[in-house]
């Protein structure tokens, strides 16, 4: 029993040993302007990889989160751009921007999953499949240059990420939020049972009168709303969209989740294990920046090896049981 | 046997331990060439552990593992088959996406040169199915099989290795009448042969049928020793357990009530053709029929498992069955015959089983409390023996995981309960609990199919028994007439005589 409850807690136990690494490395670290950057950069990847542990858990996978956030951030970019003159320069814009984002995340993620629930095609085909068409589309809107946002509704949105209650800013809270239920929704609700049920084994849970297609499709559609929060948290932050944005975000998210427990071929999902992977992978790129130990041109080789270690980590345990 | 003869494979007061728990004490075992050598005991007597010592899964705490008189020259699986010795498991041992022929031929492969000679693979196959008397296409994948057609594959394949010890874990489990037939035909003709064969059953008949000598097994240690004829299946039932067996099955009370259950004119295109029945308050109505007689398939449409055409009639009120979730709320629930595959979610704690379907019962917020005060109950109810609700199901034995597929079937609160092959691989105890509570279960009111291999339990348990054949009901016989003679003649498309339904 002691030895598996070493493995669940690998992922925090060095989590724990990076923040202490980075503390010794360089004061600036613990510089509250630093954590909060730290922390308001990895809220994109968060929200992205909660969704993603319950896709993953209950056997699916999305690779199109990034080109589908690269999208959604282009057309509430328009959206916005078009409706400023109709509406003016004011919040009630941005909130109907902020909408768009919301439903067209929400429509993405029914796409993908009705892709896979109801025509039964592999969530790993479907996905590749929509990543090039979200991100071709994202080019073609901002015929292959950049959208950007009107300036003036750009001023009223860059508290959106940039302001918050002190050195918290709106997107550190709104991933704590979104964390929190995420983990308990995971860890106490029918739904979660029920997704970590299909996971392990979709013939029984289907024999257990779970309907299989119905939450399978969910964590999709849950997946794209989360994508849909993230855009809204990440356009204020540059203002534009380009077909460059969110790359490689899926794999980021994916390695996240994987980092923190969770089984890729699904059946255990762990939204606390999540958000310690997220945050493992951000404060690895925030100190390789900050000491000089190691060039920063190396933190994709680091997190690719704290990856492979995740999973061996994983095996050992299962060996274990 | 006199000592003169050498055994092919024996042990020699082998002790097994795991950890500080010793499970096998000393135990003495004989394998003859030519000789069928039946290991009996109940679910954790300690038969697998014997098995996998004798094929050289594990190794002997202490004591010696000896082939033909000589310490066993091998210590692993492969090593034992590469000597003779073969095991065939309960969990098959097969790839599902590869073919028939290249299964029983994983790992030696015919081939010319570097190619793979395909053709002679799949003659060879053909001749071995054929002995065994199936239809299975050589070149069918395995996932496609059903499961004693992949039985049969694992047969099959040991035979094609020219085993000099052949054991075998619960063969028939799985298999019904004619399957069982060929198979025990096979092991008349591998013991003339001259091939020691060792197997494992929780049937009787099959024992006494097969057997020259009979091993009991209680608790680690051998409890009981006969030769053929030595020993009668109310012997070997007592030695198993310990204690006298009362009549293994319950009393019939012979009245039914009201209707309780109608399905009419049933079709599952390809499997199930125009099925109809009526089930009654107070009785058990038996399904019987050969496996791919559409059993199970009728079963898993009125369960909504399965697309169907048909009418179902639930207390008078018609039904519309879609998904396993409209079966369920209407009160009808299916416990399947698989219960690894299709009953447990194995690597989940037996809580997480339990609740599993009843999950609407426990709060938006999943109440824990509830849960654990829900697995207590289930676990004294139904006896299920278990070291802590929060191991996962799978490390439970056979009848410990029926139990609980059992304790989460009734936790939705089931009106009409169907249980598909409801003892399947558990040992003679346990079966005794689950008749008991099957027949209490319809004592106290609710609907119960019970559909089974088993024509004994059949018998014993069911009021009228449905025959199906060729997705077809064949027939059905009531009271005095559930024979085993009318039944099989039914399920062989002879005609027994007709009773109305």
């Amino acid at each position: 029993m002691k030895r598996v409850d070493l493995h669940l807690l690998g992922p925090l136990i060095a989590l724990v040993g990076l923040f202490i690494l980075g503390a010794l490395l360089n004061p600036a670290f613990l510089a509250p302007a630093n954590l909060s950057n730290v922390l308001a950069r990895s809220a994109f990847i968060g929200l992205i990889a909660i969704g993603m542990t319950f896709v993953i858990t209950q056997g699916g996978l999305d690779l199109s989160v990034g080109s589908m956030a690269a999208f959604l951030a282009g057309i509430t970019i328009m959206a916005m751009n078009w409706l400023a003159p109709i509406t003016g320069a004011n919040w009630g814009t941005i909130l109907l921007g902020m909408s768009v984002a919301l439903a067209g995340g929400i429509a993405s993620g029914y796409v993908n999953g009705a892709l896979v629930t109801k025509a039964r095609i592999e969530a790993f085909i479907v996905t590749l499949g929509t990543m090039g068409i979200f991100r071709s589309l994202v080019t073609w809107l901002a015929d292959g240059g950049t959208l950007s946002l009107d300036s003036s509704l750009r001023a009223i949105y860059r508290p959106v990420y940039f302001g918050g209650i002190g050195w918290v800013t709106w997107p550190i809270i709104v991933f704590a939020i979104a964390a929190i239920l995420g983990e308990w929704a995971m860890r106490h609700t029918r739904f979660g049972r029920h997704v970590e049920a299909i996971g392990s084994n979709d013939r029984v849970a289907r024999y257990s009168a779970v309907d299989v297609e119905r939450t399978r499709l969910l964590t999709y559609v849950l997946l794209g709303a989360l994508v849909g929060l993230a855009t809204i948290l990440y356009v204020p932050r540059l203002g534009s969209a380009s077909g460059s944005t969110g790359v490689l975000w899926e794999l980021e998210a994916i390695a996240a989740v994987i980092i923190g427990g969770t089984a890729l071929k699904g059946g255990r999902g762990r939204v606390w294990g999540t958000v310690v992977g997220v945050l493992i992978l951000s404060l690895i790129d925030n100190i390789l920046n900050l000491a000089d130990l190691v060039s920063p041109y190396l933190n994709g080789a680091i997190q690719g090896v704290i990856i492979v270690l995740a999973v061996v980590l994983q095996r050992e345990k299962r060996a274990a049981d | 046997m006199g000592d003169a003869v050498t055994p092919t494979l024996s042990l020699d007061a082998v002790t097994k331990s795991f950890g500080q728990v010793e499970v096998l004490h000393g135990v003495d075992l004989t394998l003859n060439a030519g000789e069928v050598h039946a290991l009996i005991g109940e679910n954790g007597a300690g038969k697998s552990t014997i098995m996998k010592i004798l094929g050289g899964f594990l190794a002997p705490t202490s004591g010696r593992v000896l082939l033909d008189g000589q310490p066993a020259p091998y210590s692993t699986g492969p090593q034992a088959e590469a000597a003779g010795v073969i095991v065939i498991h309960q969990e098959f041992n097969l790839a599902p996406d590869l073919s028939v022929a290249a299964n029983i031929f994983l790992g030696r492969e015919i081939s010319r040169g570097l190619r793979l000679d395909h053709a002679a693979m799949r003659a060879a196959a053909g001749d071995l199915l054929a002995q065994l008397d199936t239809t299975i296409r050589p070149d069918a994948l395995i996932r496609d099989l059903s499961v004693p057609d992949r039985q049969m594959v694992e047969i099959a394949k040991a035979l094609s290795r020219r085993a000099r010890v052949l054991i075998m874990d619960e063969p028939s489990a799985a298999l019904t009448h004619r399957e069982v037939d060929a198979l025990y035909a096979q092991v008349d003709r591998l013991r003339a042969e001259g091939v020691a064969l060792m197997f494992c059953s929780h049937r009787l008949d099959e024992v006494e049928r097969l057997a020259d000598r009979i091993t009991v097994l209680r608790d680690g240690a051998v409890v009981g020793r006969a030769t053929r004829g030595g020993m009668t299946q109310d012997g070997m039932a007592t030695a198993m357990v310990g204690r006298q067996l009362a009549d293994i099955f319950p009393p019939k009370p012979s009245a039914a009530g009201d209707e309780m259950l109608r399905v009419e004119g049933v079709t599952v295109p390809g499997r199930v053709e125009n099925a109809s029945l009526t089930l009654r308050r107070g009785e058990v109505l038996g399904i019987a029929g050969l496996v791919g007689s559409g059993r199970t398939e009728l079963a898993e449409a009125i369960a909504g498992l399965r697309s169907h055409n048909g009418r179902v009639t639930l207390m008078g009120q018609p039904l519309t069955i879609r998904a396993p979730a409209d079966a369920l709320a209407a009160g009808i629930a299916y416990l399947t015959e698989d219960r690894k595959e299709a009953g447990l979610l194995l690597t989940k704690s037996l809580t997480e089983n339990l609740t599993l379907s009843a999950l609407d019962r426990f709060g938006f917020r999943i109440d824990r409390t509830r849960e654990a005060i829900a697995m207590a109950d289930a676990t004294r109810d139904f006896d299920i023996r278990a070291a802590s609700p929060a191991m996962p199901a799978g490390a439970l034995s056979g009848g410990n995981q029926q139990k609980l597929l059992l304790a989460k079937t009734m936790l939705t609160e089931p009106r009409i309960i169907i249980i598909d092959e409801p003892t399947r691989g558990i040992d003679i105890g346990t079966k005794q609990q689950i008749y008991r509570f099957v027949r209490r279960l319809a004592d106290e009111g609710t609907g119960v199919i019970v559909i089974s291999s088993e024509l004994p339990e059949l018998i014993g348990l069911a009021n009228r028994v449905l025959v199906m054949r060729q997705g077809r009901i064949a027939g059905a016989v009531a009271g005095d007439r559930v024979t085993e003679e009318n039944i099989v003649r039914l399920a062989m498309g002879l005609g027994a005589e007709r009773e109305p339904a």
